[in-house]
C-alpha cells in the first residue's frame, strides 16, 4: 500500500454552540493527486480544511478527538510549529485576501516572516509562484501595484501564487473559485493539474461539476459524516450509496 | 349587494383622498428633518459670528508683538497669549503622548487577545469611564495624583505633567472605545489569509489589522485629542494655573502651566464687559477654534483619502 501524505483517523469536532461538524472521519489523502472534499453546505468540509494547518486553533470552546497525521506526523501534537506547520499546508479561502500592500509585497510577505531575505531567492520564488498560478503575463510589469487594484479573479490567483511562494507540501483551497467568472474558473483549474506533479492538492470545490473535472480522489460529506471515499472515476459514475448518487444527479443539494 | 362591494372596494375618490393624506405628511415630515438640518448649520454660524464679533477687537486693537509674548498680565493690560498656547500645548500633548499608545495596546488586547468573556466584561467597564464626569478626575487628581508627583520631587504636586495624566484618562474610553470598534470591523478573511501563511498572531495583527484599520484608528486618536484640548475643568484643578512659559529644560512637564480653557473659565467671571480684557478672552475662544477645526479636517483629509483610495481599488 502507498504511503499516504495525510491520515486523518476518527476524529471528531464539536463547536461551542454544540454543533457537532464532523463525526468519525477517516481518510487517508494520497501525495500528488488533487483530492476534492464535497458535500452540501454545512457538512464539515471547511471546518475539516481548518483543522489540517490548525487555523481551528482560533476558534474558541471547541471540542477534538482523534489524529491527523502528515508525513506521519501528529498536526495536534505540542512540539509542533504552527507557523511552519501553516507554510507546509497553505491554503487558499473562498474569499481572496490580498493584504495591504504591492503584489510582490503579497507574494513576499509570507516568504520574509519565515526568514528568506536574499532578494534574488524572494524574486526567483515571486516568478515562479506568479507562472505556476498562471497570473505572471498579466501582472510582470507591474508587480509594484496595490493587490487591491486586481480584478476578482486575480486577487484570487494572486492568493494562490502566495500560497505557492512558500513551495508547501500541500496545498488547500476552500472553494477557490466561487466569486471567479467561467473563464477564470478554467485558467485555475488548468493550473491545478500542472500543480499537483510537485503538490498535494486538497480542495473544495464550488460545484459536483468541477468536482468531478479535477478530482482524483474525491470524499462525500453529509451533515459530518463521510459518506463515500474512493477514485473519482468511479465516485462520480457508479456511486455505491444511494445518498451520494442522490447529490451528484441534482435529487438533492 | 352594491352596499356589500362599496365596502370592500373604496370609491376612487376616497383613495384618492387617502393618498393626498400620505403625500402631505411626507411632505411635512421631510421638511421638518430639513429644518432640524439646516437649524445646526445656522447655530454653529450664528455661534461663530459672535465669536469674531466679541474676540475680533482683541486681534486689532492688541499689538501683535504683544499678542503674541511671552507675558500674559491682565490687569496691566498686557495680553500675550504665548503662555497659555504653550501650556495648552505641553498638556495635550502629553496626554496624547500617554493617551494614544496606552489606548491602542489596550483596544488591541481586547479586540485580538482577550477571549470573549474577558472583553463583554472590560468593554462596559472602559464605556462607563467615558461617563465619569471630568471634575470627579479633576479631584482625583488633586488628591491623589499630585501629592505623588510632589513626593517624586517636582515643586509642587500641580503641573503640566498631573493635566497631562487625567487628560489622558479622560480620552482612553473614546481612544480605546472607537480603536476597538475599528479593530473588528476588519474582515476576519484578512486574519485566516495572514495567518495561512505562517504569520504569528502578533505578525498579523501589526502588518495586516492594524494597516487595515488605520482609518478608524485615526478616528479615534482625533476625537480622543480634540476631548484633551477642550477639557477645562479637570485641567483648571491640576496644572497650577501659573501663566509664565515654563523654562526650557528636561523637567518642563513638571512645572505648572495654565492652558488657554482654564484662562477662559478663571476671568471670565471677573472681567468688565465689553472690556478689552474681555475681547481678548473670546480671542482665546477663536484660537481654540481654530485649532479645534485644524484637527478635525486633518483627521477628515486622512480619512477621506484613504476611504477614496479604498473605493477606488473596489476593496
Amino acid at each position: 500500500m502507498i504511503q499516504s501524505k495525510i491520515s486523518i483517523q476518527h476524529l471528531y469536532y464539536t463547536y461551542e454552540d454544540g454543533i457537532e461538524a464532523l463525526r468519525d472521519i477517516s481518510l487517508e489523502i494520497p501525495a500528488n493527486e488533487i483530492f476534492v472534499l464535497f458535500g452540501p453546505a454545512r457538512s464539515g468540509k471547511s471546518t475539516l480544511l481548518r483543522l489540517l494547518n490548525r487555523l481551528s486553533d482560533l476558534d474558541e470552546g471547541t471540542a477534538r478527538q482523534g489524529t491527523i497525521l502528515v508525513d506521519g506526523q501528529d498536526v495536534f501534537d505540542r512540539s509542533v510549529n504552527v507557523s511552519n506547520l501553516r507554510r507546509r499546508i497553505s491554503m487558499v479561502f473562498a474569499m481572496p485576501t490580498p493584504l495591504p500592500g504591492s503584489i510582490y509585497d503579497n507574494l513576499t510577505y509570507g516568504l520574509k516572516m519565515a526568514g528568506i531575505r536574499e532578494r534574488g531567492e524572494l524574486d526567483r520564488r515571486v516568478e515562479q509562484s506568479l507562472k505556476q498560478s498562471a497570473l505572471w503575463d498579466e501582472v510582470k510589469d507591474r508587480l509594484g501595484a496595490s493587490a487591491f487594484a486586481l480584478s476578482g479573479g486575480q486577487k484570487q490567483r494572486l492568493c494562490i501564487a502566495r500560497s505557492l511562494a512558500l513551495e508547501p507540501d500541500v496545498v488547500v483551497l476552500d472553494n477557490p473559485t466561487s466569486g471567479l467568472d467561467p473563464i477564470s474558473t478554467a485558467t485555475v483549474e488548468e493550473s491545478l493539474f500542472d500543480l499537483k506533479e510537485r503538490y498535494t492538492i486538497i480542495m473544495v470545490p464550488h460545484s459536483v461539476q468541477q468536482a468531478a473535472r479535477v478530482a482524483d480522489q474525491a470524499a462525500f460529506l453529509l451533515d459530518g459524516e463521510l459518506v463515500e471515499v474512493g477514485e473519482a472515476g468511479k465516485l462520480f459514475v457508479q456511486p455505491t450509496d444511494q445518498r451520494t448518487e442522490d447529490y451528484i444527479t441534482g435529487r438533492f443539494g | 349587494m352594491t352596499t356589500n362591494s362599496s365596502v370592500t372596494a373604496p370609491t376612487p375618490a376616497a383613495a384618492q383622498e387617502k393618498g393626498q393624506r400620505i403625500h402631505i405628511g411626507e411632505w411635512i415630515i421631510e421638511n421638518l428633518i430639513r429644518l432640524a438640518g439646516l437649524s445646526t448649520v445656522l447655530i454653529v454660524g450664528l455661534i461663530f459670528l459672535f465669536l469674531v464679533r466679541e474676540g475680533g477687537p482683541a486681534f486689532l486693537d492688541i499689538p501683535l508683538r504683544q499678542l503674541f509674548g511671552s507675558r500674559w498680565y491682565p490687569i496691566e493690560g498686557i495680553f500675550g497669549l504665548l503662555p497659555l498656547l504653550v501650556g495648552s500645548l505641553i498638556v495635550t500633548v502629553g496626554a496624547v503622548v500617554i493617551a494614544v499608545p496606552l489606548g491602542l495596546i489596550c483596544a488591541i488586547y481586547l479586540g485580538e487577545i482577550a477571549p470573549t468573556w474577558q472583553r463583554e466584561i472590560l468593554k462596559p467597564l472602559i464605556e462607563m469611564l467615558a461617563g465619569i464626569p471630568s471634575i470627579v478626575l479633576g479631584f482625583l487628581g488633586w488628591v491623589v495624583l499630585a501629592p505623588l508627583i510632589q513626593n517624586a520631587g517636582a515643586a509642587t504636586g500641580l503641573t503640566a505633567f498631573t493635566g497631562a495624566i487625567i487628560l489622558a484618562y479622560m480620552s482612553l474610553p473614546t481612544i480605546i472605545s472607537i480603536s476597538e470598534d475599528a479593530l473588528y470591523a476588519v474582515p476576519k478573511e484578512y486574519r485566516d489569509g495572514a495567518l495561512a501563511i505562517g504569520a504569528t498572531q502578533w505578525q498579523t495583527i501589526w502588518r495586516v489589522v492594524l494597516p487595515a484599520a488605520r482609518s478608524g484608528i485615526v478616528i479615534a486618536v482625533m476625537l480622543g485629542i480634540g476631548r484633551a484640548i477642550g477639557e477645562t475643568m479637570a485641567v483648571m484643578m491640576v496644572t497650577g494655573n501659573a501663566a509664565n512659559i515654563p523654562a526650557l529644560s528636561s523637567g518642563v512637564i513638571f512645572q505648572p502651566v495654565r492652558t488657554m480653557t482654564a484662562t477662559i473659565a478663571a476671568e471670565m467671571g471677573e472681567v468688565a464687559q465689553g472690556s478689552l480684557h474681555y475681547n481678548t478672552l473670546f480671542g482665546i475662544g477663536i484660537v481654540l477654534f481654530v485649532i479645534t477645526f485644524a484637527i478635525n479636517s486633518l483627521a477628515g483629509r486622512i480619512v477621506g483619502t484613504r476611504g477614496a483610495r479604498r473605493t477606488g481599488a473596489k476593496l
